[in-house]
């Protein structure tokens, strides 16, 4: 490896660990923020002593630097801390929740890209026309549609009207029809965008041209010069919307009582369990920090000229 | 640019686009700010003439369709809820309450986002590597769990509803003003001015700003569809507006329950934040295609 592609990289690293760092550090203080949790516990009318010891048991009576940086050991320690309201550890509560949340962003996901890149490719390869017009709209309705009621009026229509599928909880496959669907409108909408912009510029290039006065074929130019050329976006794009998906699947999952971290997350809300809602939190960012820099890495692979 | 194009409004002035291109630009520009202006008027007239029906309860008639659909009478244009309450007159009111929530929510995140941003791009250096690191941070926290976390914590209210909004965009504004910027810095007249020995704040705010006055404008548009989506999300977890109070996406919330029986009460709403933000979001991008030179060329 060349020095300058260690620094590089170096300082790649060391940026999106300070971001890290801030990061967490708001999540530590969003949780003491949410006022003395030994009053959710023991409820207002507990006495000082009782209260007291619960302090010291959570170790809230420590000075706050030490509570940090215990805080941070655990983060990279993966102990997430103790939920207030299962008495159990956040991080295996995490881990219980995670399979059916990447259920319903792994679906979604899909769906997203089998309808979103060729829908971004049809506007492209005919920009200017009605087609594109066409795809372009619906692409920017997925964007301004509060999917929450779309997945509402979804169960409206095929679980209530027709009766067809079922209108919440997990279990079949059929139950993750509608909840996937709901998922993909806005990574579906998001990729569409971004494949035509893409695919418009990758299409005005000069090999284009050149390729098409080879003779060869309109369909080859289309997916194997410009397309290739056009993915690195998109699949910046597709990791980076997993990890919103991740977090953004609350709305989805209680119109659906779909029982994943979503669920958990507004549980954990409801009844101010500060130290769960901390603990998604940081989960959340962890991911988002892994999955850029699998973008980073995603892309010395895939475009020779970044390595 | 001249100062008479300086003087201009900030949506219609061109930076110089051939003729053509602008004024087709400023025609969609047009009939798309048409609708969501008279949206917005009537939102705020139509209660004050009278024509809207009694808001009151009525319990002999509960869960009615809307006058369209059999059982559904003109009396309650949109139908009732399950007390009995007319949905268009709750449908004007929520309406008047989501849009001043887009236009405010949308200036708190544009505010200080193009501030940083301004910062950033002009001073670089450790300012801007400061500000970036908080830029990235922001965008690495599940932005709806942080939400959800602050207004469990400070209760639902609409200065919290704005921390919130402002919270959740100040960063995407401060990115792209910080990237307009450093690409104005480079620009013959500010080199000039800097020779010239103008002040730092003068050359920020007074030839820099002015010159990023319409992106600022499409961003803020753009950020009035945000703002009105996260609202929605919110009221409808229950963590947003909450009653008395009523904006679109708390009536979604109410409609949930009454989906098997009543769909209509969560439809209209719906339906009304998809067209409001599809608006928004066209005249966003249109006001953006009119001043990114690299766009308006195709």
């Amino acid at each position: 490896m060349k020095a300058s592609t260690v620094r590089r990289v170096g300082g790649r690293l060391a940026s999106l660990f300070a971001s890290l760092l801030i990061a967490l550090s708001l999540a530590f203080l969003l949780g003491r923020l949410s006022g003395d949790p030994t009053a959710t516990i023991l409820g207002p009318m507990a006495p000082p002593e009782q209260r007291e010891a619960l302090r010291h048991e959570l170790g809230l009576d420590l000075p706050v630097v030490v509570q940090y940086l215990d805080y941070l050991k655990g983060v990279f320690t993966g102990d997430l801390g103790q939920s207030l309201q299962f008495y159990q550890s956040n991080t295996s509560m995490i881990a219980d929740r995670l399979p059916f949340t990447l259920q319903l962003v792994g679906a979604g996901m899909a769906l997203a890209l089998l309808v979103g890149i060729p829908l971004g490719v049809l506007a492209a390869t005919r920009e200017g026309t009605w087609w594109d017009r066409g795809a372009s709209t619906l692409a920017l309705l997925g964007q301004s549609v509060p999917v929450f009621w779309f997945g509402m009026m979804l169960v409206v229509l095929f679980a209530v009207k027709l009766g067809w599928l079922p209108a919440g909880q997990s279990g079949s496959p059929k139950h993750l029809i509608l909840p996937a669907l709901t998922m993909s409108v806005y990574p579906m909408a998001h990729i569409a965008r971004l494949t035509r912009a893409s695919m418009s510029d990758a299409l005005a290039e000069p090999y284009i041209d050149s390729a098409r006065a080879r003779g060869i074929s309109t369909r080859r130019v289309v997916w194997r010069h410009a397309f290739t050329n056009a993915m690195m976006p998109i699949l910046t794009i597709v990791v980076l919307q997993t990890g919103i998906l991740l977090s953004g699947a609350v709305a989805v999952e209680y119109v659906y009582s779909w029982p994943g971290l979503g669920q958990l997350a507004l549980q954990a809300i409801q009844f101010r369990d500060f130290p769960l809602v901390q603990a998604i939190v940081v989960f959340g960012a962890l991911v988002f920090v892994l999955l850029n820099l699998l973008v980073d890495v995603l892309h010395s692979i895939v475009d020779p000229r970044v390595r | 640019m001249s100062m008479s194009q300086l003087e201009l409004d900030p949506v219609t002035a061109p930076v110089s686009p051939p003729r053509r291109a602008g004024r087709r630009a400023r025609t969609s520009v047009f009939w798309l700010a048409l609708p969501l202006a008279v949206t917005a008027v009537a939102v705020f007239v139509l209660p004050l003439t009278g024509l809207l029906p009694d808001g009151g309860q009525d319990l002999d008639a509960t869960r009615r369709p809307p006058a369209f659909l059999s059982g559904g009478s003109w009396a309650h244009p949109l139908g009732t809820d399950k007390l009995g309450q007319d949905l268009l007159t709750q449908f004007v009111s929520a309406g008047r309450l989501t849009i001043v929530i887009g236009l405010v929510g949308a200036l708190v995140a544009i505010g200080p986002g193009t501030l940083l941003g301004l910062l950033a791009g002009y001073f670089r250096g450790w300012v801007d590597r400061v500000i970036s690191i908080l830029i990235d941070a922001q965008l690495a926290l599940p932005f709806i769990l942080v939400a959800l976390a602050i207004i469990a914590n400070r209760g639902s209210s609409l200065p919290v509803l704005f921390l919130v909004l402002a919270l959740t965009g100040w960063a995407v504004c401060a990115r792209v003003t910080r990237a307009a910027t450093m690409a104005i810095r480079e620009r013959q007249f500010v080199v000039g001015l800097r020779a010239a020995g103008a002040s730092e704040p003068r050359i920020v705010f007074r030839h820099i700003l002015p010159n990023l006055a319409g992106t600022i404008v499409a961003l803020g548009t753009l950020q009035v569809g945000t703002a009105i989506l996260v609202e929605s999300a919110l009221s409808f977890l229950g963590l947003g507006v909450v009653p008395p109070m009523n904006s679109w996406g708390s009536m979604l919330a109410s409609g949930q329950d009454e989906l098997s029986q009543a769909w209509w009460i969560a439809f209209f709403p719906g339906l009304a934040i998809t067209v409001l933000v599809l608006l928004v979001n066209l005249l966003g991008d249109a006001l953006l295609t009119h001043h990114d030179p690299r766009k308006r060329r195709r």
